[in-house]
């Protein structure tokens, strides 16, 4: 039986065979020495389009989502709300089917979009100059950390211990290759050794507590070295960017932006600096420009940083990125606009809110800290937070982020838009029943 | 004709795109003035406009679904639709990667299975799905090559060895474990000079990365002559798996003696590039590399599948557990393929490559002039005596209603033009393509000024890159209404 991804039938194949001038297809093998021919691939047998969407399909079944269960779990991966339009724009295939905008005349498209993307990404955080994205939020903050240590001529990383450790991890990972020093500081110093090239601050922390920005920067441009702020593109919609702080380069996880959680990929790095570091960016960099009719038309450009060019001299290794991920980022904050993403966040923040007050008041249950926090927030619970997560699992609620590895018996909890009054009230009336 | 707004022109105050419920709790007091954001500047727009403007920006772009897409050592093979529809079961995207994991077994499960297929399809011994992209998984080879020698106590090999005609993300990816890249020459014949390789392969090489088949499209006979060299001399081998689809079913990295490899999901596995991303670029090792792997790996145990580090983990890539969406489309691929299928896969593509070698190298310069693999390489130095470059050529085959092949890429080659049609193209496609490159040498003959100016039928004329480099404009700003 013929296979439906190949047009081809054997009496092309054969025409083609002749045309080529040879007498079988084994013969365009023919370079591979014959002792390695003899391969044993064991797969499963080959099904059909409706059978193997059967057999996908239970495989969805096996998993939760977070449509049936209430979710109040985020710690990196946040489920809000996704409109529609997204879903049919990203769905174009003009979009999704082409490659790399290298023709930009037939790329205008993607080309644009991107332009549009950065754009966004400039306008909510506040700075100059924005990629076209990396591939995560941890990868971002990590080539943001490489890029500090090329502008610096320094070897010294400082990251606050309040960052996400997963974030931290990663950037463990990426600078094993290097003669780097990573150093864990704890909040509020005073000062920072000068021969640091960057300091890394999240905002709001991985516990979901507002940093104070200002004299991070200060600690920071003292010595000379960058402030790198991992930020909730979200929280922008209602509190200050760090732009306005002056941070030198600003990093995110860009999936909250239209992106559903997918098990934790794809998501979308968010990267953005002052104006005066973008020849040191890693990654695409799209640009307005003309065509030969002197209409507007747009350009990957500064190539000269990139791998294919550059080589073993780029600003980074990175070649395909998320770019489907970030024009549904674009799409999305089109759609939400000015007051849509200040709504989106204040609901955020004041369901949050609600949800860690009425915690509060439970006995056995307290907040850990008592500083500003945006949609997460940290609970001690009185019994330890796996046995509670297994509870409310039980009454299909997903608990928080058990992190009593961080914070003696505690819990991170995450409550966006997509929570509603009720649902809390659900999560207070189960851990009231204990 | 292409309408040429911007999102701030058709902006207003009130407009919105999308309408979201009201608040349903007591508002909080809110924190410090300080914190608080005064201006927020985004396009307020409403929801149809939104959809007009990107579906027209939709209709500025090229895609697999608009024409043939023949660029090289891409695969821009088709992408089935209903893979998309299984990709996006609600069971697959609304998960979260920290729910308990007895609550997301299928995922796992299929997760487990794909790393054992790539595991088979390559030969090799173990799969970490968790990178990214392609060249972050040459990045996880890299640091498992450095992590693997320094637990043997090998401080002496600094230098990554490649071919002239590698891919840039190979000496970038080496670049960024701070490896001293050596380049070693290709012969003759488009194959690695053994001459070089001997000369050059010292006790101060880590590995040699080799992209199999080569960037020209052909596979280099003395494999086992290079890998064996390498090994002898302490040094690993490590492929760059960008032109997997030549080989599927035909041998394996594991078999011609390679340490590790990546692979390419959303090239060989047909999963959809994006526009640029999602990719996916998982690498699978044979035993000695095993344990060095990039976090996490997803294991099987008795009754359930659990997320797990190995032993001496490079560590993790990613703060989850890779492009779980981009791997449920790979996953649909090979299992609508299965051996066979997969079999066919190569074979298809490696005619249609040969097809337009055979029918073009009458009218460009072969530069090797043998049976190639999946893709071909010419060279356009004929058409450069006539003063029209590869760059005018590929402009021109736009108005021909196809997409450029990859040009001026691999570096050894004048003016390349390097073409992978895949399999998914039929021979009527490539009749069409072939004709078009024929009149496109005519053309070069009659009137070579003519194709300076090319296209002349896309969206956009030919653009100045030059005034982007000089001058360039990353943005627009919102106006002040």
């Amino acid at each position: 039986m013929s296979l439906s991804y190949i047009p081809n039938t054997d009496s092309d194949r054969t025409a083609m065979l002749q045309e080529i001038g040879v007498s079988s297809v084994r013969e365009l093998f023919q370079d591979i020495p014959e002792k390695f021919r003899h391969v044993d691939i064991k797969l499963p047998p080959a099904m059909s389009e409706p059978e193997l969407i059967e057999e996908i399909r239970h495989l969805a079944a096996l998993n939760v989502n977070l449509d049936e269960y209430t979710c109040f779990l985020g710690a990196g991966s946040y489920r809000h709300f996704i409109p529609g339009v997204i879903g049919h724009l990203v769905s174009r295939s003009e979009f999704y089917t082409a490659y790399t905008p290298y023709q930009a005349e037939i790329s205008q498209g993607t080309l644009q979009a991107m332009y549009d993307y950065q754009s966004l990404v400039c306008q909510l955080t506040g700075m100059e100059v924005s990629n076209a994205g990396l591939y995560d939020g941890s990868t971002a903050a990590s080539e943001a950390a490489l890029m500090a240590c090329r502008i610096t001529n320094r070897q010294k990383i400082a990251v606050l211990k309040t960052v996400n450790p997963g974030y931290i991890e990663v950037l463990g990972t990426y600078i094993k290759g290097h003669n780097t020093l990573l150093e864990k500081i704890e909040p509020q110093p005073r000062s920072l050794a000068s021969d640091y090239s960057c300091l890394i601050v999240q905002q709001p922390n991985f516990f979901g507590y507002f940093e104070d920005l200002s004299s991070y920067v200060q600690v920071a441009h003292d010595i000379g070295a960058l402030l790198i702020v991992i930020v909730d593109p979200i929280s922008l919609g209602m509190f200050k960017p760090p732009g306005d702080y002056e941070a030198d380069i600003v990093v995110a996880e860009g999936q909250p932006l239209g992106n559903p959680t997918n098990f934790g990929g794809p998501g979308l790095g968010i990267f953005a600096c002052r104006r005066e570091y973008f020849r040191q960016m890693p990654g695409r960099i799209v640009s307005r420009t003309t065509d030969m009719a002197g209409k507007t038309g747009y350009v990957l450009t500064l190539q000269t940083r990139e791998q294919h060019i550059r080589r073993e001299r780029a600003t980074s290794n990175i070649c395909t990125n998320e770019s489907l991920v970030a024009l549904a980022a674009a799409i999305y904050l089109t759609a939400l606009g000015k007051t849509g993403l200040r709504h989106v966040a204040e609901l955020c923040y004041h369901k949050a809110h609600y949800a860690a007050s009425e915690i509060n008041k439970i006995k056995g249950f307290r907040l850990v800290f008592g500083a500003s926090f945006f949609k997460e927030f940290v609970v001690r619970c009185p019994i330890p937070p796996s046995t509670l997560n297994n509870i409310l699992f039980a009454e299909k609620v997903i608990g928080g982020l058990d992190i009593s590895h961080m914070i003696e018996g505690s819990t991170l909890l995450c409550v966006t838009e997509m929570n509603t009054k009720q649902q809390i009230d659900k999560l207070v009336d189960i851990l009231r029943r204990l | 004709m292409r309408d040429n707004y911007m999102l701030p022109d058709i902006s207003r105050k009130d407009r919105i795109g999308c309408n979201l419920p009201k608040l349903d709790v007591n508002p909080s007091k809110l924190p410090a003035e300080d914190l608080i954001r005064d201006e927020l500047e985004l396009p307020e727009i409403s929801e149809a406009q939104l959809v007009r403007y990107f579906t027209s920006l939709s209709r500025y772009n090229y895609g697999v679904d608009t024409g043939f897409y023949p660029l090289g050592s891409c695969t821009m093979k088709y992408n089935p639709k209903w893979h998309e529809d299984v990709a996006r079961l609600p069971g697959f995207t609304g998960i979260h990667p920290y729910q308990p994991v007895e609550s997301v077994q299928g995922a796992l499960q299929l997760m487990y299975e794909l790393q054992e297929y790539l595991a088979e399809i390559t030969g090799l011994k173990r799969t970490s799905l968790a990178p990214m992209a392609g060249a972050q998984g040459e990045l996880a080879n890299m640091l498992m090559v450095k992590a693997y020698l320094e637990a043997r106590g090998e401080k002496k090999r600094r230098r990554i060895l490649l071919p002239d005609s590698a891919h840039g993300t190979n000496p970038a990816s080496a670049a960024m474990c701070q490896f001293e890249v050596h380049i070693l020459r290709s012969d003759d014949e488009g194959n690695l000079s053994l001459e070089s390789l001997d000369n050059l392969m010292n006790d101060e090489v880590a590995a040699l990365v080799l992209t199999m088949p080569n960037t020209l499209g052909l596979f280099d006979p003395k494999i086992d002559k290079i890998v064996q060299l390498v090994h002898e001399r302490g040094g690993l081998v490590c492929g760059d798996g960008a032109n997997l689809n030549a080989l599927l079913g035909q041998t394996t990295f594991g078999y011609l003696g390679f340490d590790c490899v990546q692979v390419n999901l959303h090239k060989t596995f047909s999963t959809p590039h994006g526009g640029g991303g999602p990719g996916s670029g998982p690498v699978c090792v044979n035993s000695i590399l095993a344990d060095f792997l990039p976090s996490p790996l997803v294991t099987k145990g008795d009754d359930n599948y659990t997320f797990s580090s190995p032993a001496q983990t490079i560590g993790s890539l990613g703060v989850f557990c890779g492009n779980f969406n981009v791997f449920i489309k790979a996953y649909a691929y090979i299992r609508s393929l299965g051996t066979d299928g997969l079999k066919e896969i190569s074979e298809n593509a490696v005619i249609n490559a040969n097809y337009i070698r055979e029918k073009l190298k009458d009218y460009y310069h072969l530069p090797y002039d043998r049976i190639c693999m999946h893709e071909v390489v010419f060279s356009g130095e004929k058409q450069k005596k006539k003063n029209v470059g590869t760059l005018d050529i590929a402009k021109r085959l736009i108005d021909y209603g196809f997409h450029p092949p990859t040009i001026y890429f691999p570096l050894i080659v004048d003016e390349a033009i390097m073409i992978e049609p895949t399999e998914t193209e039929s021979r009527e496609t490539l009749d069409a393509f072939i004709n078009a490159m024929i009149e496109i040498a005519k053309e070069v003959d009659e009137k070579p000024e003519f194709l300076h100016a090319a296209p002349y039928c896309a969206p956009s004329r030919r653009l100045n890159e030059a005034k982007a480099a000089r001058n360039p404009d990353f943005r627009w700003e919102m106006s002040s209404q």
